[in-house]
Parts: C-alpha cells; sequence; structure tokens
C-alpha cells in the first residue's frame, strides 16, 4: 500500500514534467505542423547554461531565468534559421532537419560542457513529507515542480484566450493565409511559438534535472515520453497534453515501480502503438478525423 | 526482357539521349545483366582494395560493411517507399543478439546469418504492421520511442542477454580455403580482420545486388508509386498497407544482416552499442548520400566510417580533449543533417547526378551547334 | 480617392499562364465586378493583388503608392480586404475571435475603435452566435462572417471572390444590396469576382470578362448585360 502511494506520488510529479514537455510539442505541432524532435536537445542545453552559471556562484533563481532566456533565444533562432525554409515543403524534411538538430546540440553540449554526470541542485528540500510515523515520496520540491508547472499552463491559457497577440498567434497557426490577408504577421507568430514552446520545454529540462544527474542525454528518454503523452491527448490540444503527461507520468512509474526501470520506455512505445493503432485522433482530440 | 527504363534522364536534349543511347546498348541489355556486370567488378575491386590495404583499413572496410548494409536497407524504406525509421539501431541490435546466441550454439556462420536476418525480419514485420498505418512525424516518434526502448529488453533478460556489460560473441573460425586463396592471392597470411572485411563486403555486395534488382523490377515501381502519391496508389488498386509491411519487412532484413556482420566484426552485443546515435547515424548516411540511392547509401557508410577518425583529428589539432574531439562527429553528422536538408534535399548523388547532366549537355550541345 | 490601379499584370503556377497582362482600373465609390468562366484567372487576379501569388511582371498600386512587392500583410495594412473563395472563416476560432481579428486589423489602421457592434447590427445571426466556434456556422452565416470581418478593417479597397456561392438567392440579393450601399455611403472601391454574371452585373458599375487570363471585355455593367454575343460566349446566360 504505502509502495503504491509512493509509485502514484512519484509518477504524478513526473507527470507534471512531462505535460509540460508535451504542452510545447504541441504548441509547435500546432503553429508549424512538425515535431520537434530537437526539443529534448535544446532543454538540456538551456539546463546546461543554468547549471554553468550556478556552478559560478548564482543562486537557482538566477540559473532558471537564464535558462529560460535561453530557452526563448534558442527556440527564436532555431525557428527563423532552420525551420523556416523547411517549413511547408515534405514532412521527411523537416523530421530529418529536427532531427539533425538534435544530435548537433546534443554534441555541442558534450564538447562545451563535457560528458560526465553532474548533479543538478533543486530549490527545495529533496526529504519527502511525513505523515503520522510514515514517509512518503512527496517533497517540498515536488510541490515546486508542480506548481511551477500549473503556473506555466495557466499563463500560456491567459495568452491565448485573453490577449490579442494570442489570438493573432492562434489564428496564424490555424490559417495562415488567412491571417495574412487580416494583417497578421505570420512570420513573427511563428517565430513566437517556436520562442515560446522552448521556453516551456526549458523548464521541463530543468524540473526534471532538479535535484537529480545531468549529461548530455538525460532527455533522451523524455523526447519519447513527452511525445507519447502529446500523442495521447491528440498532438492539437494543449488539454490534451496535460492529462496525457499525467496519464503516462502515473503509467510509467507503475511500470517502473513493479516491473522495472529498463521496460519504461518499452511501455511507452507499446502505449503509442496502441494509441495510435486504436484511437489515431488521440484522446482527447475534437477534430474526428487525423492522419497519423 | 525489356530495355531499362531511365526515369531520372528527362529533360535531355535529344541528342545527348542519343548519345546516352548508344552508350548503354554497349552494356548487357537486361537489367539483371547489368546488376550481374557491375557486381562482378565491384568484386574484383574490393579485392584489390582489400589486398593492398593493410589490416587497420581491413577492419574499416569491416566497419563499412555492415553501416553500409544497413544503410542500404534504409535508404530501401526511406527513400523508395518514403517511411522514415529511427529504429534502424534497435533493429540491427536485433540481428547482432541473434548472432550471439546462435554463435555461441556452434551453428554456422551461414546459418547464423541467415537466422538473424529471419528473426529480425520477423521483428520488422510487426513494427512494420503498425508502420504501415503511421507517416512523417508519428512514425518517427514510434520508431524513436523503438530505438530507445528496445535496449532495455537486453538489460531486463540480463542473465540471458548479457545486461550493461553486453553479450560476448565468439568470432567465426577462418576457414583453410580463404586462408590459401589468399594466399595465393597476394603470398601474405590471411590476417582475421581481413577475414571479417571479406565477409562483411561480399555480404554487402550480395544485399545490394538484391536489392538494386527488387528496386528496378516491380515491387521498386510499387513502393514508389505508394510514396508519391498513395491516393493514385490505392485508386490503381495496390493494397497500400501490404506495400508497407514489405518494405519495412526488407528494410530489417537488412538491419538484421548488418548486426549479423556487426556481431561478428565487433565481437560485442552490448546496450551502449545500439544508442539512438547509431540510428541517427544511419539515417544521416542515406540523406548525405541521396535518399534512395543505394550508391548514396554506400557513400554515407563510408563517411561514417572515415569521417569520425578525421574530425577527431581536427578537433585534437585545435586544442580539444579527446572525449570532447570524439563528439565532434557526431555534431558534424547533425549540422550535415540539417545542412544537407536545407541546402541540396536530393543528397550527394543527387548533385553529382545534376552536375553530370549539366556537363554531358554542355558537351553534346557544343558538338552539335 | 482610392483607385486600385492594376496594369500589365501577368502570373503563373509553374508552366500555367493564369494572367496574361492583365490591366483593370477600380475606382473609387464603384463596383467592378470580373466575370468569367471556371479557370479564367478571376481568383489568381485577387490573390496576386493581396500579395498571396508573385506575379511575373506588372504592378498593383493604391492611389499611386506600388504595392505589387509588397507581403499580403503589408497590403492588408495599406487597406485592401481580401474576401477569399470559400474557406475564409478560420473555424477553430469563435464567431467573436474572427470577427476580431478584423478589428484589430482595423485598429492598426487608424479607422476602427475595435467594436464589433456594427457587424452585429448588420448580421443578427452572427450576433447570436458570437460564443459559437465557427465550423458550426452554415454556409451563408460563414459568407456573413467573413464579409462582416472585412468590414471590421475599415477597407479602402474590397476584394470579394464569389460571395454569392452557395448562399439562396434571398441572402444573396441582401449581401448584394448591403455592398451597394457600403460604396454609395463610405466610397469603398469594390473588386467583385462572379460566376453568377447575371446579379454581379445588376449592382455593379463596371464589368470587365476575363479570359484565359487575358481581358476579353470591359464595359458599364448595363452595355455588358445587353451585350448578347458576348453573354453567350463567355458568361453563359
Ligand atoms: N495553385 C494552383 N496551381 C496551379 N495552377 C493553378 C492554381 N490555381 C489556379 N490554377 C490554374 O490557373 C488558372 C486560373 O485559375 P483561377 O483559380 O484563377 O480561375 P477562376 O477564374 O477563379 O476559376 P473559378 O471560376 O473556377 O473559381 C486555371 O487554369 C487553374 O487551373
Ligand atoms: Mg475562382
Amino acid at each position: 500500500m504505502q509502495q503504491f502511494l509512493n509509485v502514484t506520488l512519484t509518477g504524478l510529479g513526473q507527470g507534471a514534467i512531462y505535460a509540460a514537455f508535451a504542452l510545447a510539442l504541441v504548441l509547435i505541432w500546432r503553429s508549424t505542423r512538425i515535431v520537434n524532435f530537437a526539443q529534448g536537445a535544446m532543454a538540456m542545453f538551456t539546463t546546461y547554461l543554468a547549471l554553468t552559471v550556478i556552478e559560478a556562484g548564482q543562486s537557482y533563481w538566477v540559473g532558471l531565468i537564464v535558462a529560460l532566456a535561453g530557452g526563448l533565444l534558442m527556440g527564436a533562432v532555431v525557428e527563423r534559421l532552420v525551420i523556416r525554409p523547411v517549413e511547408g515543403g515534405p514532412e521527411l524534411n523537416a523530421v530529418i532537419v529536427t532531427l539533425g538538430l538534435f544530435v548537433a546540440i546534443q554534441a555541442l553540449a558534450a564538447i562545451l560542457f563535457g560528458s560526465t554526470f553532474k548533479s543538478f541542485p533543486a530549490p527545495f528540500d529533496l526529504r519527502g513529507f511525513t505523515v503520522g510515523e510514515v514517509n512518503i515520496a512527496f517533497t517540498p520540491n515536488s510541490i515546486y515542480v508542480i506548481l511551477a508547472v500549473v503556473v506555466v499552463m495557466v499563463a500560456l491559457v491567459a495568452l491565448f484566450r485573453f490577449t490579442d497577440l494570442g489570438l493573432k498567434m492562434r489564428a496564424a497557426a490555424f490559417s495562415q493565409e488567412v491571417s495574412r490577408l487580416l494583417g497578421v504577421r505570420v512570420g513573427r507568430m511563428l517565430t513566437l511559438g517556436w520562442a515560446l514552446a522552448a521556453v516551456v520545454g526549458s523548464l521541463a529540462g530543468l524540473l526534471i534535472a532538479g535535484g537529480s544527474l545531468v549529461y548530455p542525454a538525460y532527455m533522451d528518454g523524455v523526447v519519447v515520453f513527452g511525445f507519447v503523452a502529446a500523442t495521447l491527448g491528440g498532438l492539437d490540444s494543449p488539454g490534451g497534453a496535460v492529462v496525457g503527461g499525467l496519464s503516462i507520468g502515473l503509467l510509467l512509474s507503475y511500470v517502473s515501480g513493479y516491473l522495472g526501470s529498463e521496460l519504461v520506455a518499452l511501455a511507452a512505445l507499446a502505449i503509442l502503438v496502441a494509441v495510435l493503432l486504436v484511437r489515431p485522433q488521440g484522446i482527447f482530440a475534437k477534430a474526428a478525423a487525423r492522419r497519423v | 526482357m525489356a530495355a531499362p527504363t531511365k526515369d531520372t534522364e528527362v529533360g535531355v536534349p535529344p541528342a545527348a539521349a542519343g548519345r546516352f543511347a548508344a552508350f548503354t546498348r554497349r552494356m548487357p541489355s537486361s537489367t539483371l545483366g547489368k546488376h550481374a556486370l557491375t557486381l562482378l567488378v565491384a568484386f574484383v575491386v574490393v579485392v584489390l582494395v582489400l589486398e593492398l590495404t593493410g589490416p587497420f583499413r581491413n577492419s574499416q572496410f569491416a566497419t563499412m560493411a555492415y553501416y553500409g548494409i544497413a544503410a542500404a536497407g534504409l535508404t530501401v524504406l526511406t527513400g523508395v517507399n518514403g517511411q522514415i525509421s529511427l529504429g534502424h539501431g534497435a533493429l540491427m541490435a536485433v540481428g547482432a543478439y541473434t548472432t550471439g546466441l546462435m554463435l555461441a550454439a556452434e551453428i554456422p556462420l551461414l546459418v547464423t546469418m541467415l537466422g538473424a536476418m529471419a528473426v529480425t525480419a520477423a521483428v520488422g514485420a510487426v513494427v512494420g504492421v503498425a508502420a504501415a498505418r503511421l507517416h512523417g512525424p508519428y512514425l518517427a516518434g514510434a520508431t524513436l520511442a523503438l530505438a530507445v526502448g528496445l535496449p532495455g529488453l537486453a538489460i531486463y533478460f540480463d542473465h540471458w542477454l548479457g545486461g550493461e556489460q553486453g553479450m560476448r560473441i565468439p568470432s567465426p573460425q577462418m576457414p583453410a580455403w580463404f586462408s590459401d586463396a589468399i594466399y595465393f592471392l597476394s603470398a601474405t597470411e590471411a590476417s582475421s580482420a581481413k577475414y571479417l572485411a571479406y565477409i562483411g563486403w561480399v555480404t554487402l555486395l550480395v544485399v545490394l545486388f538484391l536489392l538494386a534488382n527488387l528496386m528496378a523490377g516491380r515491387t521498386g515501381r510499387v513502393w514508389r508509386a505508394v510514396r508519391d502519391d498513395e491516393v493514385a496508389a490505392e485508386l490503381a488498386g495496390i493494397p497500400l498497407g501490404k506495400v508497407r509491411v514489405l518494405a519495412f519487412v526488407v528494410s530489417a532484413a537488412c538491419a538484421g544482416i548488418a548486426g549479423a556482420v556487426l556481431g561478428i566484426v565487433v565481437r560485442l552485443a552490448a546496450p551502449s552499442g545500439f544508442t539512438i546515435v547509431l540510428s541517427l547515424g544511419l539515417l544521416t548516411a542515406v540523406v548525405v548520400g541521396g535518399l534512395g540511392s543505394l550508391v548514396g547509401a554506400l557513400l554515407g557508410s563510408a563517411l561514417l566510417v572515415f569521417l569520425p577518425p578525421f574530425v577527431t583529428n581536427v578537433g585534437t589539432d585545435i586544442g580539444l580533449d579527446n572525449t570532447q574531439a570524439a563528439q565532434l562527429a557526431p555534431f558534424v553528422y547533425g549540422a550535415v543533417l540539417v545542412l544537407v536538408m536545407l541546402l541540396a534535399p536530393s543528397g550527394a548523388v543527387g548533385v553529382l547526378k545534376k552536375l553530370l547532366k549539366k556537363l554531358w549537355i554542355g558537351r553534346s550541345t557544343r558538338r552539335t551547334g | 480617392m482610392s483607385t486600385l490601379q492594376i496594369s500589365g499584370l501577368t502570373a503563373a503556377y509553374g508552366p500555367v499562364t493564369a494572367l496574361d497582362g492583365v490591366d483593370v482600373t477600380a475606382a473609387k465609390g464603384q463596383i467592378t465586378a470580373v466575370l468569367g468562366a471556371n479557370g479564367a484567372g478571376k481568383t489568381t487576379l485577387l490573390r496576386t493583388i493581396s500579395g498571396l501569388v508573385r506575379p511575373t511582371s506588372g504592378t498593383v498600386s493604391l492611389d499611386g503608392n506600388d504595392l505589387t512587392a509588397a507581403p499580403a500583410e503589408t497590403i492588408a495594412l495599406a487597406g485592401i480586404a481580401h474576401v477569399p473563395e470559400g474557406r475564409g472563416v478560420i473555424t477553430e476560432l469563435t464567431v467573436e475571435e474572427n470577427l476580431r481579428l478584423g478589428a484589430l486589423l482595423g485598429s492598426a489602421r487608424k479607422r476602427t475603435d475595435g467594436s464589433l457592434d456594427m457587424v452585429y447590427d448588420l448580421f443578427p445571426p452572427l450576433a447570436e452566435r458570437r460564443k459559437r466556434d465557427a465550423h458550426t456556422l452554415s454556409g451563408g452565416e460563414r459568407q456573413m462572417l467573413v464579409i462582416g470581418r472585412a468590414l471590421l478593417s475599415g477597407p479602402e479597397v474590397l476584394l470579394l471572390d464569389e460571395p454569392s456561392l452557395g448562399l439562396a438567392p434571398r441572402i444573396v440579393a441582401q449581401i448584394f444590396g448591403l455592398l451597394r450601399d457600403l460604396v454609395d455611403r463610405d466610397g469603398v472601391t469594390v473588386l467583385l469576382v462572379e460566376q453568377n454574371a447575371r446579379s454581379a452585373l445588376s449592382i455593379a458599375d463596371i464589368g470587365i470578362v476575363l479570359n484565359l487570363g487575358k481581358v476579353v471585355a470591359r464595359d458599364d455593367a448595363a452595355v455588358l448585360a445587353a451585350d448578347d454575343g458576348l453573354r453567350h460566349a463567355y458568361l453563359g446566360f
């Protein structure tokens, strides 16, 4: 019973992070119909930036700001320089470009920051709360992680629902041509979309790193889990990404807790294939038909 | 048999086309014959190269052989049939582990390689059935999950597959006739590196020969039709699903053979040898060479073998330490993937073809005009 | 004076020449109808004017300002509102959000105050459905939505591509009547592309007939409507 509780709580914390990462994938998918396979590598890179700042004596929070700002810049630059030319082209080309970025950024990080494992600080206590006599796997840091993800989601919802900029970004994502006819600078909106997504991705990378080890490949699994979560929710649906992220976090936590952590990625694959074959439009998508 | 169709020769002016036809008339008229002749010439070249180079180069060529086999299979899948796979590294792992298990049971090499091929093709069929319904980013994501997930099995069944440490693979005995033949050819004792290089290259040539014939025939046409326009293909009565699964099976079989060759060359199958970087390296090879081109796959795999030592040297020369310099190669792969897609999506072979055509047309128009 | 001046406009899709040296002048306060059979190049003409298609030669200018090479966004900001054929509604957004996009352009152009009331007064069905997703609208309601959205941008020039497509005659009459009022009251310049030549000519001032990318006739709307030979040859009524 206690193990079940602990596995569940761990899963929720992980799930919140996968949700954020999936949300970043969905933001990009909605605006450019591209799955950014480089997103994990980009987040890994900005986490290293934060670590560099922190190791130089700054606080965690300065590191956080550096990572998020780095993500913003990186997302914008990547979209402008390498994604723009393949937007709207054959879908395989865009996939290959993001994979190339993935490999290149990962190698670059290894060159700049080294390939060894480094520990990344957590801003809050990593010891679990004690309920009665029992110590549970829920820590002050878990609360921070979940709160951070919630704050970002609320901010994104507010941006897209209530501001003119958000409206223009959504319009540009849904219909480039009509948006241009309405004076929306579609190119700028797409750049902004990539930049915002990279910020959310960077946050996810930083939250995963907190209190654990970073190395250039530490986000590889998260890319897969985030993609599975996004697909589970329907790549088009931000709400679906959140629910998908939480579900994947829980499911994988059970697999890891009861079957073995080596099987987590395979379990993710099984979930993905099951979803794509049984309900390809995702569990939460509004549109009935989707070509997968 | 019908004359070979040259669908790449569109836009060549009549004069040049005439000269080209005259040139091709001197070749055997059937595609099969042409490929057989190429195979023979290639074999002679391989023997010459392997005899004229030392054990170090021989082992590099052995490495190139298994990359080449896997890349050839991948280029057929991605370039000819339009399905991307990031899971070919994992499929090679299936081939390598099967080889290890079978050789340990003292099954003969040839049977082992066929066994590795069959097992991997079977895994490929399962993956292919799922993959046939997916496209583009979904397929990439699913096969990425395969690449990340499958090595986990080797750790889960560690008593059987060796866990993190990996599984040792016994190296096959060099038969007497082989060392005799080599002694007869070059008056030297055959090294084991040379033996492995021969195994690799003979396998590679056979695979290329079979794939080339497959691609030139009906199967290739159907694969291309499905890639180019699935609606039209479906209207023409082509069963999309079956065709895609078949392409995946053929491609996986190649990956299995490649894994077998890798197994006997490296003598070890370990999860760390089949990371996502391997799959992406294969993708780089086929993209750089030119998607859908077997020659391109071969060029690409040469790049995978000969580029890393070169860039690593450059890296140490500019003052990087060894571990940093070792990362320059993947950095270059990634950068090259992006640049090729942005600047020359048809890859090296595509660019060469364009250049050659320009030269050819330039020459013939100068002569006639 | 907002006069749209098009001269020598040529555009091609690969080997297909869709427009071939087209000259059109759409004067302020007039409705200029562009007629022609399917594939004549009418849609291409509008798309080239609004910057969605790049011409191979020729110029487009508004009141003497050359807009030929400008991107579509700039052309929209300059006051040319293009209501595209068929799918102009962003179906994933609500009715109100679609309209807000037009109003945003209007405020950016300093023409309107960003209020949507004008359109809700004009088209009461839209007011009732303001919170609904646009994909739930009927064809006629969608047409009202795109026209209303264009009006909110306070346009100098309105480019309309087959606004009558698939609508009941009564709604067509309502929309055309509205257009006429708008032109007479605010002095908007309208370029109206129509298959439905008879009703288009009934509200237009000038008519132009396109055939295979070339202008084959240009005259007062009334004269064109009375020209039997031309009607039979190009307009099919
Ligand atoms: N995107 C495109 N690619 C290639 N050719 C096109 C494209 N759009 C239009 N065309 C061609 O250009 C020509 C003019 O097309 P256009 O759409 O302008 O005709 P139209 O007068 O609007 O016809 P309709 O009354 O059917 O709407 C046609 O021959 C058409 O086939
Ligand atoms: Mg049209």
